[in-house]
């Protein structure tokens, strides 16, 4: 944008849109002058001789990677221990999120085919839960890792926890979304009929929806894999604790294997997600 | 249930439990009445809230914070993942393109902190190596969408003004630009969103922001405070969805 104003001004004087484009990079320049003094924004400190040195050394290191077997062997067991925080986390998740997305989505409401004496209360119900599910996603798995490590101590117990928590709340909330745009013809016809919500739910809802509850929950056990891997580094353990433990020594061989491995994974996570989900298809 | 879903879910089952005991989880020694209680009376520590008046002036800096890092880095990695993308677009053949995907892609998958414990190295503490961080990672993303942006652009305009005789470079901002920048505009906006998310907890490992106090606060055992930046970060996040979801509801 700055450029193409400064350049409009200067190569072709008679445009007739320069000006006030001109003014409005300023204005945008201006408004942004508080944000570079409270990021402390000073690139000169990375060419400072102490930063710059340190850096220059922990990034030389990074070839060749480190490969000694022993180590490789502890980064595999890692990548393993990360995988199994994903996969336990994401169940757990789902234990969390499939009553809460029963308890709040609006599907199953029997006011919206005809009188149900009992429709406030109801009504009222659901929203307790759905304030647990925007508290469980709404503070950030990190800030949960961050916690549970202190509750639970450092390691994997950590991060399982923090994963079944946040994403508890973010599949809770999807599912409840995915039973409401599905065609609810089913399930009304059957509680019409004298169904019980459960048994609309089970047989008029959720055959509709599994593939896409199967789906978004397959895409989110992907995003679980990085996650975990994240939260790692503030002691959740997996491959993120050994990162930050030798990005902490200045190990820069290490750190690069384990960021090849951390690539690879989340390669294997994608192509896995994928396959699964054709498969069902 | 077909045969495919009875398979389906026994190699789930199976992984599953491979998992829970490769992790070595204790499940009675974790929910026994023991650690319940301990997990209950810590969770007590952390009310009330600190909301004393010093501290909450400190909150609000910490938020201002977060918010002017996740606005400077988006900004930052628009202007660069701009630059990046007009050669992976393939403008300048095909070395270079390959050359600026591949930076864009090594860019796009190290996470956000990683950069930010990487240039806390070389930075030192401070909100500056989160902004820094966050705009790495955000222009390989950013450039990637650009370079789509670019590509599935029309040429009509640009090579209308080449043949006038316009030089490239002001074809480019003639020609090109004003058809992709709205476009480009509301990814940086998307990505604006997801950043403040991050610059909030980016600080875990030193860099600046509501991150920062929290782990300050916990390390010190402040849970008042601590929880005082939890309901921080909590207020950011909601009133951000919600004003993404209005702007969004307005614009469609």
């Amino acid at each position: 944008m700055s450029v193409s104003a400064a350049s409009a001004a200067s190569l072709h004087p008679r445009d007739p849109a320069a000006l006030s484009r001109l003014a409005l990079t300023l204005l945008a320049l201006a408004a942004l002058w508080p944000a570079l003094q409270i990021t402390e924004f000073n690139p000169a400190v990375l060419f400072e001789p102490g930063n710059a040195h340190t850096m220059g050394r922990f990034l030389g290191q990074f070839i060749p990677p480190a490969t000694a077997p022993e180590f490789l062997r502890l980064v595999g067991k890692s990548t393993l221990e990360t995988l199994a925080i994903a996969n336990v986390g994401i169940a757990l998740a789902f234990l969390i999120a499939f009553p809460l997305s029963l308890a709040t989505s609006t599907a199953l409401s029997k006011s919206a085919i005809g009188p149900a004496p009992d429709w406030r209360l109801r009504r009222a119900l659901r929203y307790p839960g759905r304030a647990l599910l925007i508290l469980l996603r709404g503070i950030p798995e990190l800030v949960w890792a961050l916690l549970f490590v202190r509750a639970v101590g450092l390691g994997p117990t950590a991060g399982v926890l923090a994963l079944a928590i946040t994403y508890g709340g973010m599949l809770g909330k999807v599912y409840a979304e995915i039973y409401e745009s599905s065609a609810t013809q089913p399930a009304r016809a059957l509680m019409q009929a004298g169904a019980g919500r459960l048994q609309a739910f089970f047989y008029g809802v959720l055959p509709v929806v599994l593939p896409e509850m199967v789906s978004y929950t397959v895409y989110r056990w992907e995003c679980a894999v990085r996650a975990s891997v994240i939260m790692g580094f503030v002691g959740a353990g997996g491959l993120g604790q050994q990162l930050e433990l030798s990005m902490r020594m200045l190990n820069g061989a290490e750190a690069c294997t384990i960021l090849l491995t951390f690539l690879l994974l989340v390669l294997l996570a994608d192509a896995v997600s994928a396959l699964f989900r054709r498969w069902l298809a | 249930m077909n045969a495919r879903g009875i398979v389906t879910l026994l190699v789930v089952a199976a992984l599953l439990w491979m998992s829970i005991t490769f992790l070595e989880l204790n499940t009675s020694e974790l929910f026994n009445a023991e650690t319940l209680t301990s997990f209950g009376a810590y969770l007590l520590q952390f009310f009330p809230p600190d909301t004393s008046g010093p501290f909450l002036g400190k909150l609000l800096s910490g938020s201002l914070e977060t918010v002017a890092i996740s606005a400077l880095s988006t900004l930052l990695a628009a202007i660069a993942g701009l630059l990046i993308a007009v050669p992976a677009a393939g403008r300048f053949g095909i070395a270079p393109r390959l050359g600026a995907r591949m930076l864009l892609n090594a860019l796009r998958s190290v996470p956000e902190l990683v950069f930010a414990a990487l240039m806390v190295i070389a930075a030192g503490l401070g909100p500056f190596p989160g902004t820094l961080a966050l705009a790495l990672h955000t222009t390989g993303v950013l450039g990637r969408l650009f370079a789509e942006a670019l590509e599935n652009t029309p040429r009509a305009p640009a090579d209308a003004l080449l043949h006038a005789g316009s030089p490239r470079v002001a074809a480019f901002f003639y020609g090109t630009l004003p058809n992709v920048l709205p476009q480009c505009v509301a990814y940086a906006l998307y990505r604006w969103e997801i950043n403040i998310r991050m610059a909030a907890v980016l600080g875990f490992v030193g860099a600046g922001g509501l991150g920062q106090m929290l782990h300050v606060s916990l390390s010190l055992f402040h849970q008042q405070q601590a929880c005082a930046v939890i309901l921080a970060m909590l207020a950011i996040v909601i009133l951000v969805d919600e004003a993404s979801a209005l702007l969004r509801r307005r614009l469609a």
